[in-house]
């Protein structure tokens, strides 16, 4: 490697790593994004083969034409997943593409491999063993993750010893690797080829829907160690660079999501929700009765309260509901009432959904609450507007020892005066768990469309 | 050329450090455009599939390149702009 090249790849190492540094700010992320694409392309463009020659410089071949296909192909694919699709469709976008990453890196391995040319030694056997492995589990596995937030097949997928069988499958796919590394056969590849592939989706098949975030984020870090793999694999330092650092920031991410939820990783993956018997859940000691209210009536609620605490959830998404939510805070912010918004970290599909969601309503910054932070002071709120939200306002995760969702921290929506839940019907949250808040003394419903139920509470404001 | 096992290790176990410290204290709002910025940064795994595709010399490994420079193009180009698209949304407002 020359020394032009290696000091490229140490600059280009430096933009990923400052390019994620800010992408952990919220006022520098943009940048750090920008700054981190910088690096891809100055990369991109100094590519360079094993024995150090510059890609680009090499004699224009039909491969190069190919090359030049794909990539255009797979920008347009890109540009038009990532434009196109609607902000409640984010999470299920990342899976998509992080599954496209783990073929990729599955295919180059598996290329590399099987290339009777090479003589390659047992580190780099087990390297496009392991890139293979991984990168095929994480496509078929981010595959399974999209549909579920699409709303394929939802409900957690289990049956009796189905942890066992995983491990025996895991067990084989070992087995097949530890002799490949030593022989090489096309037959017993494709096999394990095929397996990690089935292991991918029973691995994500039993995780019920909410869930989902914490596999995407693990199936993110996946493929980044596949890539980092496929780096020794063909010596490409910027890969190996790259790739680990998506693998390590990503578990850690993995775990600040679990830990959000308060539940250990092992509980997401080899499933607590999984248990889902065909009973509701939680629904032992639930006291009182739900208590239907009009729009009406909610905006004299509002209108007259002096401080309005706003929970939304997956369901103001659904809904696309944002821009009715923000219309109201103004209007009630227009009449003096204080209006703030409790954010929850895992409301919606994905930690920091909701931000999203508000921001693109361009919502005040300085009204979104997080959960810590407004929980001591909800004591003194009026009115509590849940919008869609459920599990995460649900207070059987601090009374009821014997629920699932026992000890995750929730947003205490139930210590507030009066507490509106909005909500299409009666039917349990994504977790499939009873919630005890719809029961309390002070909780009202307003059935229907958050949209909607909006949209007459806006007016009925207004008219006030 | 065989690569140097030992660099590369080192280079990887430092790599893992630098990935845990850079994202240590992320508030929870930032959770899903950093694993989108990072799903992104995965993408370069387009240039494993161009310097295979750059080598094929068969009409299956042409096939199965161009299938991994498809994906991985996707996932550099979409992953980049999906994180933009989403942190558009955090500018500031505008008065």
């Amino acid at each position: 490697m020359s020394s032009t090249i290696a000091y490229i790849i140490i600059g280009v190492s430096v933009l990923f790593i400052i390019g994620i540094k800010l992408l952990a700010s919220p006022k520098t992320a943009r940048i750090g994004n920008l700054v981190a694409a910088a690096g891809m392309l100055i990369a991109l463009l100094t590519l360079h083969q094993p024995t150090g020659d510059y890609v680009w410089s090499h004699g224009w071949t039909f491969n190069y034409t190919l090359i030049a296909i794909g990539t255009v192909i797979g920008l347009i694919i890109g540009a038009i997943g990532a434009y196109s699709v609607k902000m409640t469709a984010m999470p299920q976008m990342v899976a998509l593409f992080n599954g496209l990453g783990g073929g990729a890196a599955a295919l180059v391995a598996s290329l590399e491999f099987t290339n009777p040319d090479h003589e390659i030694s047992t580190f780099i056997a087990v390297s496009m063993l392991f890139a293979t492995l991984i990168g095929s589990l994480s496509f078929s596995g981010s595959i399974i993750a999209y549909l579920k937030l699409e709303g394929k097949f939802e409900k957690p997928m289990t049956f009796p010893g189905q942890n066992i069988l995983n491990g025996l499958i895991l067990l084989v796919i070992v087995g097949l690797g530890v002799y490949l590394t030593g022989h090489m056969n096309t037959t017993a590849f494709i096999v394990m080829f095929c397996l990690a592939l089935f292991f991918g989706v029973a691995m994500v098949m039993p995780i019920g829907g909410a869930d989902m975030p914490v596999v995407i984020s693990l199936l993110n870090s996946f493929t980044g160690l596949a890539v980092a793999a496929d780096g020794f694999a063909i010596n490409n330092l910027a890969m190996v660079v790259a790739g680990t650092l998506v693998g390590s920031s990503g578990t850690l991410l993995t775990l600040l999501m679990c830990k959000a939820m308060n539940r250990p990783v092992t509980n997401v993956l080899f499933g607590a929700f999984g248990s889902g018997g065909s009973a509701q859940v939680g629904a032992a000691g639930i006291v009182g009765t739900v208590k239907p209210i009009q729009a009406d009536e909610v905006a004299l609620l509002l209108a007259y309260a002096q401080r309005v605490v706003i929970v939304p959830g997956y369901g103001m998404a659904v809904a696309q509901a944002q821009h009715s939510v923000r219309e109201l805070s103004d209007e009630l912010g227009k009449r003096g009432v204080e209006v703030q918004f409790a954010i929850h970290p895992v409301a919606g599909r994905m930690p920091g959904h909701m931000n999203v969601l508000l921001a693109e309503a361009n919502d005040p910054y300085d009204q979104l609450v997080e959960m810590e932070a407004i929980n001591p002071s909800m004591d003194r709120v009026d009115v509590c507007l849940v919008i869609g939200a459920n599990d995460v306002v649900n207070p059987a995760a601090r009374e009821d020892k014997s629920s699932p969702i026992y000890g995750m921290p929730i947003i205490d929506a139930d210590h507030c005066k009066t507490v509106i839940v909005m909500k299409r019907s009666m039917a349990a949250g994504f977790a499939g768990i009873e919630n005890h808040l719809f029961y309390k003394d002070n909780t009202r419903m307003l059935f229907g469309d958050a949209k909607a139920s909006l949209n007459a509470l806006i007016a009925a404001v207004k008219a006030n | 050329m065989d690569p140097n096992i030992p660099d590369i290790i080192f280079i990887f176990v430092l790599a893992i450090f630098v990935g845990i410290e850079v994202i240590s204290k992320v508030p929870s709002m930032l959770h899903t455009p950093l694993m989108s910025g990072t799903n992104a940064i995965h993408g370069i795994i387009l240039f494993g599939g161009i310097l295979v595709l750059a080598d094929a010399d068969s009409t299956l490994t042409q096939a199965l390149g161009f299938v991994a420079v498809v994906f991985g193009s996707a996932n550099v180009f979409g992953g980049f702009m999906v994180t933009d698209r989403m942190l558009q949304m955090f500018k500031k407002k505008k008065k």
